[in-house]
């Protein structure tokens, strides 16, 4: 099992190495343009040059590359050539937010595609149908055009819940539950059907599986065989089905998080992105990259301890 | 040899290679074929925008600002004053390009790449499976947004890349069709008759994985579809392009006062991703994607005479005064509708009695197990009895309800499977298995049931209980688990056993261990026993009586020595002449050939 793990951890690493070098390498490979981008259009070419070389952006992009890294390593992601804030700070006031939500919604699309799934997969018919027509739906409603149907339903037809900001957990329970369910709602109609259909699909290779015969056959009941035995063995496609779901949300939130003026990860790396402050969309891309191989190291995890064939692998 | 050619055309084909078109798929399915429509309109209007749109998507009139829909504006105006209508109808050309540029990357990358992965393997395998579960790991939309500077400030450039991240799906797709494809036979004749890899890949690999590509490039185009609209909705892209995530954009920054502004854009995109999903799904469901054969009993019913043949079971029933244990009378099981159901047992007779061991024989088809199973009340989804009864104990138990049964089965009625592997829950220790029916049957402690556990483990002849007792089913031999199988299935006492097949799975010096061990069992506890098989070995070994199956009927009903000594069914004879065991050593060439020719029908 710790070889398991360490495995696991070391193929993370050289993942989050990869993705960042190559991120690197994309967006610091268009660095005169990014000075121009800070100093406006009327700057003069020498100012333009002044800044690069202030940036550090006239050196050879490894060394640079390479400075940036030992400095990340060390917690330290450089400076916002914006606002002047350390991105790290950026990161750590922002991250919360998007976290809280994309954790909301993996928690509700967990329960009810779980719910759904086994049920359809258990009974078919209707159902069955029913998620078909509904996951076609979801999946062609962009989630961003859901969320503003919700707004107008539920914030402005109706006022509800609010239609925009946040309020932080630690503030009000209430309110931050109030402020996100439009938010979630808007995130997880899209995949709760697709994710249901594939629980589905788990669950029926599981209940056709022989040992369901025969434990039915020694007199355990078809309930206590689908609760015990059959959620069991389809819990690790399961759980590859929810960390897929994990990043489609964390996309998704991006959008979502503009909708309702949400001030998390999305609108830090929409407004990077539209301003060109690379130093903050490298550490965005840091952050996201990491949260990916910990979403995918819990999976596998997980999968280990409810499948014992697969501590031994 | 019989039995492989039909295994091998019952099994599901993942698509009819170049039989059915798909043009004729689609059309024949009234979903796809309205999917279609609506697609091709989408497209034509788009792509004819110039001829057909009222107005420019730019023309701007001050007084028709977030205006009513009128003669003039059917659609009313948007936040700048332009025409509603018209936009859609431009921004389609620009939203479907961005989608194209992705899915003919995506498409491009992902074959080729997943072609040269699938059909030469190795290196080129591992380093493109790694590239696609980095690409696949990534949020696509915050890579798109920390890219878009550096990319120009294009949206049909990020629209590339983003082909670049969605290539892992045709990657994945080509790369298992060119590895299950370059396994099969023809594969191998093509290579051996001397076919050039270029020409093995064009004739028989990409005739295979043609539609499954369909179906992922129209999904891949949805997605392709709403990622564009999405960053174009977050304010990327050229403002002066209509497109209909830009529409949404503007729509939304009115939303206060205009609040029905959010419709038609997200209609129109809804639209046209809903007819791409529709139309794969009608091409998955008419050629049969990976999921759609749905599951088909093992059953195959063959056409053929079968005279029923019960003569004898009635005057074999030993008249004991309780009745028998278990008593089947002219039993139906089928399969599929209600209205014509696939008839696999047709009018089965047998009687059990107490303490008495009865063999069902016949070959794979016949309608053994399918008997057995409907006497657990286990029956595949989709089968069911049709007619007859099935008297357990004096009780009629043909379509005893659900929970009436389960409180049978353990305790009064037990099975013991063919397979032993596959009938242990992979997840769960052995000991877990055995205690918690034994739990449930008799709602003993779990040290109890532990304790009892142990001593039938050994009981069974498994030289160190405790440790099989902690051991998941992985970590034990196939003789050794149905052992295991064996001990639950007699662990609450029951009256009748059910064994399927019990050592057809086993290696032949198990296979005795385990017949003697059946025995011993039946006899220290009385059960009787229905043991099917298709080993007449086995029948000789331990039956009293035997019921000799063909085509869901049962050809005859004999003792054990009687049917050994004088078998009076054709079939029977033919059955018993192809049996090599226990028969005397083969007499020479010319004389087998003579003897199977006449012990053919």
């Amino acid at each position: 099992m710790l070889n398991f793990l360490a495995r696991r951890l070391l193929s993370g690493v050289v993942l989050i190495l990869v993705i960042t070098t190559i991120t690197y390498a994309l967006i610091y490979s268009n660095a005169g343009n990014a000075a121009r981008n800070i100093l406006g259009e009327s700057a003069t070419a020498a100012d333009v040059a002044a800044k690069a070389k202030d940036l550090g952006l006239d050196r050879p992009l490894h060394e640079q590359y390479l400075d940036w890294l030992s400095n990340a390593i060390h917690g330290d992601l450089g400076v916002s050539w914006f606002t002047n804030e350390p991105v790290s700070n950026l990161l750590a006031n922002r991250l919360p937010v998007t976290l809280s939500i994309v954790i909301f919604a993996v928690l509700v699309t967990a329960l009810v595609s779980t719910v759904l799934g086994v049920t359809a997969a258990v009974r078919r018919g209707w159902l069955d149908r029913l998620l078909q027509v509904v996951s076609v739906i979801g999946f062609s409603l962009p989630n961003f055009w859901v969320a503003l149907v919700l707004v107008v339903l539920f914030a402005v037809a109706v006022p509800i819940f609010p239609a925009t900001g946040y309020v932080p957990v630690t503030e009000s329970l209430s309110g931050w539950f109030l402020a996100l369910i439009l938010p979630v709602t808007a995130l997880v109609l899209g995949g709760i059907a697709s994710a249901a259909q594939q629980i589905r699909g788990a669950v029926i290779d599981v209940l056709e599986m022989d040992y369901v015969r025969t434990l039915r056959a020694r007199g355990l009941s078809s309930t206590s065989v689908l609760l015990k035995h059959v959620l069991r063995n389809a819990a690790p496609p399961a759980l590859t089905v929810l960390s897929l779901q994990f990043i489609a949300l964390l996309g998704g939130a991006v959008v979502i998080e503009r909708v309702f003026a949400i001030p998390g990860m999305g609108t830090l790396t929409i407004n990077s992105s539209l301003q060109g402050d690379v130093p903050a969309l490298m550490g965005v891309v840091v952050a996201l990259v990491i949260l990916v191989v910990i979403v995918n190291l819990v999976i596998d995890l997980a999968n280990g301890w409810i499948n014992p064939k697969a501590r031994l692998q | 040899m019989t039995e492989a050619t039909t295994a091998l055309t019952n099994a599901p084909l993942p698509v009819a290679p170049g039989r059915v078109s798909i043009t004729r798929a689609v059309l024949r399915n009234p979903l796809g074929l309205s999917a279609l429509i609506i697609l091709t309109l989408i497209i034509l209007i788009s792509v004819v925008a110039p001829f057909f749109a009222p107005h420019s998507p730019t023309e701007v009139k001050i007084d028709k600002i977030l205006a009513m829909p009128s003669s003039d504006y059917p659609l009313g105006g948007d936040g700048a004053g332009r025409d509603v209508f018209s936009r859609l109808i431009w921004a389609g050309q620009n939203t479907l390009l961005g989608a194209l540029i992705a899915v003919s990357i995506s498409l491009v990358l992902g074959s080729v790449a997943g072609l040269v992965a699938g059909y030469f393997g190795k290196v080129f395998d591992t380093t493109f499976s790694w590239a696609a579960n980095i690409l696949m790991a990534l949020p696509a939309m915050i890579v798109l947004l920390a890219l878009y500077q550096t990319l120009g400030g294009s949206v049909y450039s990020t629209m590339a890349v983003f082909g670049v991240m969605l290539s892992p799906g045709f990657f994945r797709l080509v790369r298992n069709q060119v590895i299950a494809v370059k396994n099969e036979l023809y594969v191998d004749a093509a290579r051996v008759s001397g076919l050039s890899d270029a020409r093995i890949i064009s004739r028989h690999i990409l005739r295979v994985v043609r539609s499954p590509i369909i179906i992922q490039t129209a999904i891949i185009g949805g997605i392709a579809i709403i990622i564009q609209s999405g960053l174009e909705f977050l304010g990327l892209g050229d403002p002066a392009t209509p497109t209909w995530g830009g529409m949404l954009q503007d729509a939304f920054s009115n939303i206060y006062i205009n609040p029905a502004g959010i419709l038609w854009p997200g209609l129109i995109i809804a639209a046209t991703v809903a007819s791409l999903v529709l139309l794969g799904n009608a091409i998955r469901d008419e050629l049969g994607g990976p999921r759609a054969s749905a599951a088909r009993p093992r059953a195959k019913p063959r056409h053929g005479h079968a005279h029923a043949r019960t003569q004898g079971t009635e005057a074999l029933n030993p008249g004991s005064g309780n009745g028998p244990l278990l008593r089947v009378r002219d039993l139906h099981v089928g399969y599929g509708s209600i209205e014509n159901p696939l008839t696999v047992v047709r009018g089965v007779s047998f009687d059990v009695t107490a303490g008495e061991i009865v063999g069902i024989v016949g070959e794979s088809g016949s309608g053994k197990t399918q008997t057995a199973f409907s006497i657990l009340g286990l029956l595949p989804r989709g089968g069911r009895v049709l007619s007859g009864s099935i008297k357990f104990r004096g009780r009629d138990i043909t379509f005893a309800p659900g929970n009436e049964m389960q409180k049978i089965r353990g305790r009064d009625l037990s099975y013991i499977p063919q397979e032993p592997m596959s009938n242990l829950d992979p997840s769960f220790t052995i000991g877990h298995q055995l205690v918690e029916p034994m739990q449930a049957v008799f709602k003993i402690s779990k040290a109890e049931a532990r304790k009892r556990s142990l001593v039938l483990l050994a009981r069974v002849g498994i030289a160190d209980p405790e440790r099989t007792f902690r051991s998941y089913p992985h970590e034990i031999s196939g003789g050794m688990a149905q052992r295991v199988l064996i001990a639950g299935a007699v662990s609450c006492g029951p009256k009748l056993l059910i064994a399927d097949e019990p050592t057809t799975a086993l290696d032949v010096t198990v296979q005795a261990e385990v017949l003697d061990l059946l025995r011993d069992l039946q006899r220290e506890m009385g059960m009787g026993i229905v043991l099917v098989t298709h080993n007449f070995g086995v029948v000789a070994d331990l039956c009293d009586r035997v019921v000799v199956m063909q085509n869901g009927r049962v050809v005859e009903t004999n003792d054990a020595e009687t049917l050994f000594s004088a078998p009076s069914d054709p079939y029977t004879q033919a059955l018993l002449a192809a049996t090599l065991d226990d028969s005397p050593p083969r007499p020479p060439l010319a004389v087998t050939a003579a003897g199977t020719s006449k012990g053919k029908l």
